[in-house]
């Protein structure tokens, strides 16, 4: 195999991220084969997949956590991920939680970043008080104030009650609507992917099987027909319902 | 409150049982001097000024020993902790200093640092060293991996890492090891101080063995476990002081 070339997005290219060709295998187990995918400045991505097909490491490889074994992965400098649990720090506070790693004049920032998800005044209080909700919005929060290019979502839902799990989708498609950055969202609910992303794919088997572009207005009517059809043509991908004869 | 009420009964019990015991002649003083006569032996310690430089004498000695030792724990801990180079250089040799009772070090190490200062403050060194270093060790392992991943690609590394997400998450068990290190080093005094001292509340115990003084006997055991006490309550108050996350965490 060739070596892989990882490299930066150029600021005024119109793609935030570029990949082909990506690879990567734990061991003797190969997880991606060949992934392609490019995805706009501002697009709201969204990928499903069956457990264990490989999109947290597909993500891990767009944070530069992971390496490829090849391929090319370009994209944009600013990427920051909001993972399924919070990963606040107990030991500090929420707003030394969201500024982490930034210098003291990003309090500010911080602080506004905290109001727009619906914590202002959080700014003092432990991470040990909040709700899960709560500490999933800081998370956000952290995110966000690094006004990123690239914002990566493995799964940042799936621990919470429904409910909320409707306030967050919201708020998140609201967030991006306003700062625009290019979103991946990993997730296991079709539902939600068809409701909050441009576009939609299935990871399987080590590449990309579908990826559909939704062109449905906002805000989505799960139960209007194109909706449902969206939701039928992922689930039959994940293998869950057989796909209606057209 | 209830729980200081019932933390204090048995205690109390116990020294309401002695002194019965004695006033009454069914315990004989041969066997376990009475109140009062420790109460005297503490005056006489008290009034010869004797006390306060025994106390003065091993607080230097355990606080150095301490100091240097736990000190020492903590790095290697830490450094093992997080690095795997550092957990393969450091761990095999703690781990097999840690199965070597440390009293078992005290003719080696009269044979090399004579029987002056520098072998009763190393030899508490090293008798604090290896609590610090395993609760150190094992507290920096079990910090949430996901956590640290985290804080790392949000751009923390190196000695910001470790002072700001490693060591605060890893605190309950280094104050947990401090609390050892404490009562080790107790222990530490006792077999530093039979050789060599003229003060200290480890020879205390020697001059109590040699003149035969019970009342001496149960006044060191009394002074050891007050020393223990205010270990134990110095911890709770650092641990509160230094965890303030803590004190916020309701059972969830
Ligand atoms: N560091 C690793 N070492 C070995 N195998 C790994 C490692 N990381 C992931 N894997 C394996 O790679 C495969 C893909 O894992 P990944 O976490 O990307 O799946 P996923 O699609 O995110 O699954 P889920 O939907 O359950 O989160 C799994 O079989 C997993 O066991
Ligand atoms: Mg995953």
């Amino acid at each position: 195999m060739t070596e892989p070339t990882i490299g930066e997005q150029h600021a005024d290219d119109d793609l935030a991220v570029q990949i082909s060709g990506l690879h990567k295998a734990f061991g003797a187990k190969t997880v991606l084969s060949g992934v392609d995918l490019e995805i706009r400045r501002g697009e709201f991505f969204a990928l499903l997949g069956p457990s264990g097909t490989g999109k947290t490491t597909l993500l891990r490889i767009l944070a530069g956590l992971e390496v490829p074994d090849a391929g090319t992965v370009l994209a944009a400098r600013r990427r920051t991920t909001v993972y399924q649990e919070p990963r606040l720090i107990p030991a500090r506070k929420v707003l030394a939680n969201v500024t982490l790693g930034l210098p003291a004049a990003a309090r500010d920032p911080g602080r506004r970043a905290l109001a727009e998800v619906g914590l202002d005044g959080y700014g003092g209080a432990w991470p040990a008080t909040l709700s899960g909700g709560e500490a999933q919005r800081v998370a956000l929060a952290r995110a966000l104030v690094r006004d990123p290019e690239v914002l990566l979502l493995d799964e940042p839902f799936a621990a919470l009650d429904a409910l909320t799990r409707l306030q967050m989708q919201e708020l998140v498609a609201e967030l991006c609507e306003r700062h625009r950055p290019a979103v991946v969202l990993v997730t296991h609910d079709v539902d939600e992917a068809v409701r909050l992303a441009d576009r939609v794919a299935v990871l399987r088997e080590g590449t990309l099987a579908v990826d559909q572009t939704i062109d449905l207005p906002h805000p989505r009517d799960r139960n209007s027909p194109s909706f449902v059809d969206h939701r039928r043509l992922f689930l039959s991908h994940l293998g869950v319902v057989p796909a209606a004869s057209h | 409150m209830l729980s200081a009420g019932v933390r204090i009964g048995v205690p109390l019990l116990l020294l309401i049982a002695w002194w019965y015991g004695s006033s009454s002649g069914r315990i004989p003083p041969d066997v376990l001097a009475a109140p009062s006569s420790v109460l005297g032996a503490l005056r006489e310690l008290i009034a010869t000024g004797q006390l306060t430089d025994y106390l003065l004498a091993s607080a230097h000695r355990a606080g150095l020993g301490v100091l240097v030792g736990a000190g020492i724990g903590l790095l290697l801990g830490v450094a093992a902790g997080i690095s795997a180079l550092g957990e393969e250089l450091v761990d095999p040799t703690m781990q097999m200093m840690r199965a070597v009772p440390f009293l078992a070090l005290v003719p080696l190490f009269i044979s090399w640092f004579g029987v002056g200062e520098t072998f009763k403050i190393v030899l508490i060194a090293v008798s604090a060293a290896i609590p610090m270093y395993t609760y150190t060790y094992l507290g920096v392992r079990n910090v949430d991996r996901k956590v640290v991943e985290a804080a790392r690609g949000f751009g923390l590394r190196g000695h910001r890492l470790a002072l700001g997400v490693i060591i605060p998450s890893a605190l309950p068990n280094i104050l947990m090891a401090m609390r050892i290190c404490l009562s080790v080093s107790l222990t530490g005094l006792i077999a530093a101080e039979q050789i060599g001292a003229t003060e200290g509340i480890g020879y205390l115990v020697t001059l109590a063995q040699q003149y035969f003084r019970i009342d001496y006997m149960v006044l060191c055991i009394l002074i050891y476990a007050g020393l223990g006490l205010i270990f134990d309550g110095a911890i709770r108050l650092v641990e509160r002081l230094a965890m303030p996350w803590r004190r916020h965490v309701v059972a969830r």
